[in-house]
């Protein structure tokens, strides 16, 4: 059964036509790697998903339910159930490019937030949780630290751990490496790894191709809004037959 | 003119010292409870809603606390209105016939303006990423106000607003021009019985310096609690890997 679909996701911004119909299947435990150059569309595709931005139409399906950008009379973008859509959000955990921890809480209460305060809870029950995902991604020494005393590798950990808390069905992750320092990169790609071998199901945009090709059962290569080329990594990334693709691994690889 | 006879006033001036600091907590404690609320109304988006408060704040923080004094307790009481009220014994519109609660008035609807428009600017400043977050995790726009954007800006506020709770405890004097006494219309007084000037206002301004002291105080102690998160990691202890 397929956990997550997204069907002709289309995004303009005025006249420019960011996406142009994307479709993506995720079915349980996949690990879909999306790359491409910038402006290729990758995270403003991943922030349609969850509808952080307004896709200008198209539907994303999360385990039967559905989440349609609609156009009113008006000719403005409406979503066709807010209430479904905010369910659907907390079934789909998003890590960011610049971790967004919430500055005023502990690590701890960053990842006791969400489930308490949305999913409701116990206090109880949502700190045990908490705690657990931290020691998970190996974070529990630092569950009193504020954001602002950990290094970006290690609050990328906690949001990871923020993500795991929500228990969702299929995690997404925004860049989760960029922001960080090259030898940070490591921790994290390493918590990372350990959750597709648990079998999560996950989307992934990123820069890492090493990433990209030994955890990741699918690739799919972004260009100009539309997907290039998809398939397995061992194919796409070993023997890319569009010349965009080859191109873009060139500059990459380097 | 003796020192000792200060002492002698000392009744008089504890009962000033009185009401000013009820004038300063209870104007202050209205001010932020109305003010949050309205800075929430001051950063929407929508003209509606923000265009009535940004005229508020603009009027009152355009003139001086001292005309907004004498316009609530001399000026409104000079409405045929207003005075047929009192002869009803209308219990609103009665508080204006009280110097105190005129004084309260005055400076609650003082301070609020600048409060809200500290608070709004407290507001503005939330990072971007983490009202997102916010959104990401599915919490409602009510949860994401009460858990994370007034928390947060809340915080951030604290230091230019204990700025304003400064002024205010100084601006209290001013409600001896409404025949109030406080502090300082205890040294008026004191001024007026016995024409020593100097002892009366060098006694007064040394119990408002305390005052200022103490206030100072309570506002680090608040700023060590909940400002942890913005100081620098030397000053806390944690665990380091």
């Amino acid at each position: 059964m397929n956990a997550l679909t997204v069907e002709n996701l289309h995004k303009r911004y005025g006249d420019n036509e960011v996406l142009k119909g994307i479709s993506l299947v995720a079915k349980h435990g996949d690990v879909i790697s999306m790359i491409g150059s910038s402006g290729s569309g990758k995270s403003t595709l991943l922030r349609c998903i969850n509808f952080l931005e307004s896709p200008s139409s198209g539907c994303v399906t999360l385990n039967g339910r559905e989440v349609r950008a609609l156009i009113d009379k008006s000719g403005k973008i409406r979503i066709s159930d807010p209430a479904q859509l905010r369910m659907m959000r907390t079934r789909l955990a998003m890590v960011f490019q610049h971790f967004n921890l919430w500055a005023h809480m502990t690590a701890l209460e960053n990842v006791v937030e969400a489930p308490r305060h949305v999913l409701k809870l116990s206090s109880a029950e949502a700190t045990e949780r908490a705690k657990r995902y931290l020691e998970q991604v190996g974070m529990s020494r630092f569950a009193n630290a504020y954001p602002a005393h950990l290094s970006g590798g290690q609050q990328q950990r906690v949001a990871i751990a923020r993500a795991l808390a929500m228990e969702p069905e299929a995690l997404l992750f925004d860049e989760p490496t960029s922001a960080l320092d090259p030898e940070l990169v490591g921790d994290v790609l390493k918590v990372m790894r350990d959750l597709a071998e648990e079998g999560r199901t996950m989307i992934v945009v990123t820069h890492e191709m090493g990433f990209a090709r030994e955890v990741s059962n699918h690739v799919v290569f972004l260009h100009q809004g539309v997907v290039e080329e998809e398939g397995h990594p061992r194919e796409v990334l070993k023997t890319p037959r569009s010349e965009r693709l080859q191109k873009f691994l060139c500059g990459a690889m380097k | 003119m003796t020192y000792d006879e200060i002492a002698q006033l000392f009744p008089a001036y504890a009962s000033g010292l009185w009401v000013t600091v009820q004038l300063t907590v209870y104007s202050l404690g209205l001010g932020l409870l109305i003010a949050i609320p309205l800075a929430v109304l001051r950063v929407s988006p929508n003209r509606l809603c923000s265009g009535p408060v940004a005229a508020y704040t603009w009027f009152i923080r355009g003139t001086p606390l001292l005309a907004q004094l004498m316009i609530v307790y001399y000026g409104f009481g000079q409405f045929q209105w207003v005075q047929d009220a009192w002869q009803r014994g209308n219990p609103v519109l009665s508080l204006l016939r009280d110097p105190f609660s005129c004084g309260l008035i005055a400076l609650a609807t003082n301070t609020c303006a600048y409060t809200t428009e500290i608070l709004a600017g407290a507001l503005r400043t939330t990072p971007y990423g983490e009202i997102e977050a916010a959104q990401a995790y599915g919490m409602s726009r009510f949860t994401a106000w009460r858990r994370i954007l007034l928390p947060s800006a809340l915080r951030r506020f604290i230091p230019a607003y204990s700025n304003e709770v400064i002024l205010m405890l100084h601006g209290t004097s001013l409600v001896s021009a409404i025949t109030l006494v406080d502090l300082t219309g205890a040294a008026r007084d004191f001024y007026a019985n016995y024409y020593a000037p100097f002892e009366a206002f060098i006694s007064v301004g040394t119990v408002y310096f305390g005052l200022t002291a103490i206030l100072t105080f309570l506002i680090r102690l608040t700023e060590r609690r909940y400002l942890v998160h913005l100081r620098p990691q030397r000053f806390t202890n944690l665990a380091r890997g």
